[in-house]
């Protein structure tokens, strides 16, 4: 039904190319499923971006992979973090070339499986000559073209290298990394930047200082990276040629950055949420800055008024005010470190110090069963990853058995800085409460909230799982301020602003 | 209405008529300036300071034969700056003036009000221009999200509603860009409205490109080995990667040091050209192995 509406909006759809009606039904149907899947991945498309993306795709040559990413990137993707999910789902829906004609193909081969079949034993077979070839010579050849970057011949053999190595059965519903997995093994993708370099240091194209060597490594790093895209795109081809464009959509769907999990972020999805941190607390304290310079109007500001009532012959018929600076709040960050949190503590701490400049002051500490103050490595360098690293190496929280504990690491943080909680401290709590069946000393934090100006709780465990087995979050959360599920970016965005807000 | 329609005839004419004015682009920067020509609507370019965004609305300007008209972005922009303003005074000297023949109110007030004694500013001098203009909004995310409201109607509509005068409708439609640093999120009604164009740094082999182009005189060896050092700086964790100006500037002390090949020792003299902040510098010299200068203003006599 929306697709008759937008056909309506967009009445005589069609690039100039097409011609009968059924390729251009065809055509528009999976664009639409297009646009379905960003959405089912989380991007807000508009009914206008929508609309937008079906005119700005009528410009374009449709065989022109990069115009087409270009146009469809432009209209329907507004935010540069969303540019990654938007690239997979573009490479699964248009990686079978000459689209118009595959898409059409692909809906007969599903009422015909055996068509389907041959379609895909024949991707499987890879460049007729290359099947010859033994591994020793794909290897040698694979070397050749690395060296030279010849483009043509990379992609060639990524298929090859596919076609022998990745194993892939017609209809087994795995995701792509597997047979990525699978294929760089075989051709020892660690160990080609190596052999690469040895290879270049031999015949003198490079010198052996150590930084030549570095430039040349990440030369060669850049090159193989380029062969593992070359073949995961392959892997990708042959699996939508398989499986189907709406399958594969589902199987490769992925969080949006904002929405990733701290707790099961795999390390790529950790290094992507660490690159966002800095971009973000920036446009996070500009914006924070901005409420808080307009929320309260201060005093009359006499001169202001004066000078501005010339423009209206000496009337000061607009007044002028001041504008208060606000004291700016002193965060306290205590953290659990141990296993299960360790990546959403650290992650938090980050974060925190890179808002630094919202707050007059922060200091940290980090606990398991025992608890030590961490503040000195965050001012003693300059850099927050250094500091962080420094955290996790130097700090001294273990007590007994290195098991969390809350209770005793409260009760040691309190017996040592409870004095030295004013009125104008925020604390912030991390952790998941899981206490191993401690005592859970809960009077340390109805101290803390007498003292301080709020204790808030972020919980990086899903509000379902609070207070089972050994979670103790309820007892502690009676005398907090406010206790927040906190599971991904999203979420911690929220705390902050409310925090700086509510100030 | 004259539009942008044919502007460009195709992706490829966009980048050839740019790098005839050396901009080197690549194809989702020309893709989408081709499609803003084809649709009418305007771009909003983000990226990293120093990626060329300004630069790109400059160059569009001059390769079709348009005017460029810059409305600088600053928090506090209002109407009166962005769009038009009464020119009180005249007006005053005019009430003044007619004081004599004690004409009627009416008469006072729609002679005050006409276009004599409207000052126009960017937005609306875009829209009244007869020839072709390229308009450019720069750094919008400087303004506070309620002035973007000012941008709206001009955006979609191409078109000013002055309350004394009534509705200015554009004789032509311009081109129109708008850059971000990205210090805030605009809101989702300007984002709707623009086709979004992310510019990142350039690929190694676009910047070794700019690179020559940009500095003539440069040999193909250095211009490749300047490349692949800047991507590696940039590969580094720090505060704030060397823009693609800066990668000229430094080609350019290079050559004006008389050093035609980039060595440890060249880099080590030369790094405060590519990275600004103290912190950065140590860590690069740490990351790639080099020494400081050894002479105070990092300038050794070749």
């Amino acid at each position: 039904m929306q697709h008759q509406k937008l056909r309506n909006a967009l009445q005589e759809w069609g690039p100039h190319a097409m011609t009968t009606a059924a390729d251009q039904r065809n055509l528009f149907d999976s664009f639409q499923g297009f646009v379905h899947e960003l959405r089912a991945a989380g991007l807000p498309v508009s009914m206008t971006e929508n609309l937008d993306a079906m005119r700005a795709v009528q410009h374009v040559e449709l065989d022109d992979r990069e115009s087409l990413k270009a146009a469809l990137g432009a209209t329907l993707v507004k935010h540069h973090g969303h540019q990654k999910v938007f690239e997979t789902v573009f490479d699964i829906y248009f990686s079978l070339l000459s689209l118009g004609v595959a898409t059409g193909e692909s809906k007969d081969g599903e009422a015909d499986a055996d068509g389907n079949m041959d379609q895909f034993m024949a991707a499987m077979d890879g460049g007729g000559a290359m099947g010859e070839m033994s591994n020793e010579e794909l290897a040698q050849m694979l070397m050749q073209a690395l060296m030279n970057m010849d483009q043509d011949m990379l992609a060639q053999l990524a298929g090859a290298a596919v076609s022998r190595f990745a194993g892939m059965e017609p209809g087994r519903p795995v995701g792509g990394a597997y047979y990525l997995y699978r294929t760089l093994r075989q051709l020892d993708a660690d160990g080609i930047v190596d052999r690469l370099l040895r290879q270049a240091q031999e015949t003198g194209e490079i010198g052996d200082g150590a930084y030549d060597e570095r430039l040349a490594r990440e030369d060669m790093e850049h090159r193989v990276k380029k062969l593992k895209e070359l073949i995961e795109a392959e892997i990708r081809r042959r699996l939508v040629a398989d499986r189907g464009v709406e399958a594969m959509a589902r199987t490769l769907r992925k969080p949006l950055p904002e929405d990733v999990d701290f707790m099961h972020a795999s390390r790529d999805e950790m290094q992507q949420l660490q690159k966002s941190i800095y971009p973000l607390t920036r446009a996070l304290a500009a914006r924070l800055a901005q409420r808080r310079r307009r929320r309260n109007r201060g005093q009359l500001d006499f001169r202001a008024t004066v000078r501005h009532s010339l423009s209206y012959g000496g009337v000061p018929a607009e007044p002028k005010f001041k504008h208060p600076k606000p004291s700016k709040p002193e965060i306290m960050v205590i953290a659990d470190i141990s296993g299960s949190v360790a990546s959403f503590a650290r992650f938090t701490l980050q974060f925190v110090y890179a808002m630094q400049s919202e707050f007059s002051k922060v200091r940290s500490w980090v606990f398991i069963d025992g608890v030590d103050e961490v503040t000195r490595f965050f001012e003693e360098s300059d850099e927050i990853a250094e500091a962080i690293h420094r955290v996790n190496t130097e700090a001294d929280v273990v007590w007994v058995d290195g098991h969390s504990d809350y209770g005793h690491a409260f009760e040691a943080w309190h017996k040592q800085f409870i004095n030295e909680v004013t009125r104008k401290s925020s604390i912030i709590i991390l952790g998941d409460a899981r206490n191993n069946y401690h005592a859970p000393q809960s009077w340390t934090i109805a101290e803390m909230k007498m003292r301080a100006r709020k204790v808030y709780w972020l919980d990086p465990e899903p509000t379902g799982y609070w207070d089972t087995g050994d979670s103790i979050i309820s007892e502690y959360a009676q005398h907090c301020d406010g206790v927040f599920e906190c599971r991904n970016l999203r979420q911690l965005q929220k705390f902050v602003t409310a925090v700086v807000d509510a100030q | 209405m004259r539009t942008t329609e044919d502007t460009f005839s195709s992706v490829s004419d966009v980048i050839e008529r740019l790098r005839g004015v050396d901009y080197l682009s690549d194809a989702a920067i020309a893709g989408v300036v081709f499609l803003a020509g084809k649709l009418g609507k305007p771009i909003l370019v983000e990226g990293p300071a120093g990626v060329g965004k300004t630069e790109l609305a400059k160059c569009v300007a001059e390769i079709s034969g348009a005017k460029l008209i810059r409305l600088q972005c600053y928090e506090g922009l209002d109407e009166s700056k962005a769009l038009y303003e009464w020119n009180y005074k005249k007006q005053l000297l005019r009430i003044q003036a007619d004081r004599e023949h004690e004409s009627d109110w009416a008469t006072v007030e729609s002679d005050i009000f006409s276009e004599e004694f409207l000052l126009t500013r960017p937005l609306l001098e875009a829209i009244r221009s007869t020839e072709p203009v390229v308009l450019l909004i720069d750094e919008v995310d400087r303004i506070e999200i309620e002035a973007e409201a000012l941008l709206l109607e001009i955006l979609s509509d191409f078109q000013v509603s002055i309350p004394e005068l009534g509705t200015i409708t554009a004789k032509q439609r311009p081109l129109v860009f708008l850059t971000s640093n990205n210090t805030r999120e605009l809101s989702e009604a300007l984002k709707r409205r623009c086709l979004y164009l992310h510019v990142d740094y350039p690929s190694l082999e676009r910047e070794e490109e700019i690179v020559r182009v940009r500095v003539p005189e440069i040999d193909e060896a250095l211009a490749s080995q300047v490349a692949k050092v800047v991507a590696s700086i940039r590969n580094l964790d720090i505060k704030k990667a060397p823009s693609i100006s800066e990668t000229i500037d430094w080609a350019r002390t290079l050559l004006f040091l008389g050093r035609n090949e980039v060595t440890p020792e060249v880099i080590g003299e030369t790094l405060h050209v590519l990275l600004k902040y103290q912190g950065d510098i140590a860590k690069a010299r740490k990351d790639l192995g080099v020494d400081g200068p050894t002479h105070p203003l990092g300038l050794k006599r070749p």
